[in-house]
């Protein structure tokens, strides 16, 4: 069975006085939420679509959700502390209520990436049937530099070789389960991204071809992008 | 949902575009699966059409043919996987005489309304016909090439007087090859002559009775009936040849678009009697009546099958470039895009 995930973290504090968490805030004519958990679900492969988000914020979003589409094919549920804990909170959920296995993939998306297209959420699909864990990525076109000290460079990484990444990342969701439970706290505290533990876990994670446009609105900059790229189209369709 | 769509924003222009799409609306939400590249797309893409008509109808989403697949359907009638058949014919009104394809108030996708070049497209569900899973893709993406003949030979039927021993066509490129080989079902007693330019071209025809290069016809020989699917600047002399090679009171059906105006034999059409009528564009009948054709006759979508050129996957805007360009090329057959976009 295949799952998807949606991301609807933040407390919103980014988006310039609002205390809205950027996934509620409208996008043409709907939350940009709304725009985001219509991608997954249409798709039939998926059984449910899990939407995860701080305590606080689980009736309104349900409530949101609801107002838009009414089938019980989404469900709202708590996230965790952090972005790690959250999809933990996702995959127990399934556990409990449709058991685990083998083929059990779960596609995690971020709420606030509203641009994102059949193709990626297929592929996503596929490649984590067959590698276990992928990432979307779009080929970086800045150039990238570490610096340990945040003060001077100490590394200019070779471009071609660096991506960046977007979501949907997507897993067998009872590897991910594994691998995660196998981390120490320190090793917990240390991972912001779950292909990461799969990489420091020696798994390989398949990469899947992203899109320039399958952007993430974090900054007040990004919606005002976002807006514009809804307006320009054409009223004629 | 947001939904995004690969305009041509002018010639050889294409850009993305985002639509938000109302999936309560109680459309069908569908996934374009192949596409097809017709000649009306490719003139909007190389910018032959006139800078009027260039200027009233972009920026579009290029490609009114082709199969895709149900998403989803709120109402139920089509499942998830669904292949079908999108009809890029819209009517906005009923009318008891018009047909929908000739409507003033219907609109057409790619020709001023964003045809299939999209994401997601959300369709009534009239404007969907189902196709059996057997049917080859490739084949499937030009239906709506094949449901215009269809519909001139549907036509053909209630105009023109019985005798039917000899039918002519004219024209050796995709619209003659179709309507050659659906007359060949739809009047399988008539005796077919097809007559083109090319002799390469005209060697595909082979179910046909004789073909004839246009510059070598037998004086003698006539037809009861022609359809000239010829067009663009040979229109002219492929019509006044059909008036000399036609029997009295023949029908003439003419199908090939031309930009220009075309002068033609007028005292032999009054002197025969000769009846002609124009088609272009189908309405759901015709499509029904060419999926229902595919099923009765896979022979046909064999035939069909020769005619399908370059099959292009489409992964980004300089693949869509890359299968105008392989397009604009060929001479005869339709360069196909698998859209995985």
């Amino acid at each position: 069975m295949v799952f998807a995930v949606v991301l609807a973290g933040g407390k919103g504090s980014r988006m310039g006085n609002s205390d809205t968490p950027k996934q509620f805030l409208m996008l043409g004519k709907s939350p940009i939420i709304i725009h985001t958990v219509e991608k997954f679900f249409v798709n039939s492969k998926f059984e449910k679509v899990i939407v995860l988000c701080p305590q606080q914020w689980v009736s309104h979003t349900d409530n949101m959700i609801k107002k838009s589409i009414k089938d019980d094919k989404i469900v709202v549920i708590e996230g965790g502390s952090t972005r790690n804990e959250t999809l933990y909170n996702a995959i127990k959920y399934i556990e409990q209520n449709f058991g685990l296995d083998e083929e059990t993939i779960i596609v995690t998306h971020d709420a606030v990436r509203p641009f994102v297209t059949h193709r990626i959420i297929e592929e996503n699909i596929e490649a984590a049937g067959m590698y276990a864990a992928c990432d979307t990525v779009i080929p970086a076109t800045d150039t990238i530099v570490e610096s340990k000290d945040g003060a001077t460079i100490s590394q200019v990484p070779n471009r071609s070789e660096l991506f960046q990444g977007q979501t949907p990342q997507s897993f067998k969701a009872k590897k991910l389960k594994e691998l995660y439970e196998s981390l120490t706290q320190e090793e917990k505290d240390e991972m912001t991204d779950a292909c990461k533990i799969f990489s420091i876990k020696g798994e390989p994670v398949h990469l899947v071809q992203g899109e320039v446009f399958n952007m993430k609105i974090t900054y007040p900059f990004d919606l005002r992008v976002a807006q514009t790229m809804i307006e320009g189209a054409i009223a004629n369709d | 949902m947001i939904s995004a769509v690969y305009q041509l924003t002018a010639p050889r222009m294409i850009e993305i575009t985002y639509n938000e799409l109302d999936i309560s609306s109680g459309d069908v939400l569908v996934r374009p699966i192949y596409l097809a590249v017709c000649k009306a797309d490719q003139r909007y893409y190389q910018g032959t059409r006139s800078q009027a008509a260039l200027k009233k109808k972009l920026p579009m989403a290029l490609i009114h043919e082709c199969v895709a697949q149900v998403v989803y359907d709120p109402k139920g009638k089509f499942k998830p996987g669904d292949r079908v058949i999108a009809i890029p014919n819209t009517p906005t009104q009923e009318d008891e005489f018009i047909a929908e394809n000739y409507r003033y108030s219907s609109y057409f996708r790619s020709s001023g309304y964003n045809g299939f070049l999209q994401d997601y497209v959300l369709m009534p569900h009239d404007r969907l016909v189902k196709i059996s899973n057997d049917v080859d893709l490739c084949v499937a993406a030009f239906t709506e090439l094949v449901s215009v003949s269809m519909h001139i030979i549907t036509r053909f039927d209630s105009i023109a007087h019985k005798r039917r021993e000899k039918i002519g066509v004219w024209g050796d490129g995709n619209l003659g090859f179709i309507t050659a080989v659906l007359l060949k079902y739809a009047s399988p007693e008539s005796k077919l002559y097809v007559f083109g330019t090319n002799s390469d071209k005209l060697s595909y025809f082979t179910f046909a009775e004789e073909t004839y290069d246009v510059a070598d016809i037998p004086s003698d020989l006539s037809v009861d009936h022609a359809f000239e699917c010829v067009g663009g600047t040979g229109a002219q002399s492929a019509i006044n040849q059909i008036i000399d090679h036609i029997n009295p009171e023949g029908t003439i059906a003419l199908t090939g678009v031309s930009e220009n105006f075309v002068a033609i034999d007028t005292r032999m059409i009054l002197e025969k009697g000769l009846r002609m009528y124009g088609s272009s564009r189908s309405g759901r009948v015709d499509f029904e009546n060419t999926v229902k054709l595919y099923e009765a006759h896979p022979q046909a979508v064999k035939y069909f099958e020769n005619l399908v050129g370059d099959v292009v996957k489409v992964r980004s805007i300089t693949d869509i470039h890359r299968a105008f360009d392989l397009d604009v090329n060929r001479r005869i057959g339709k360069t196909i895009m698998k859209w995985d976009k």
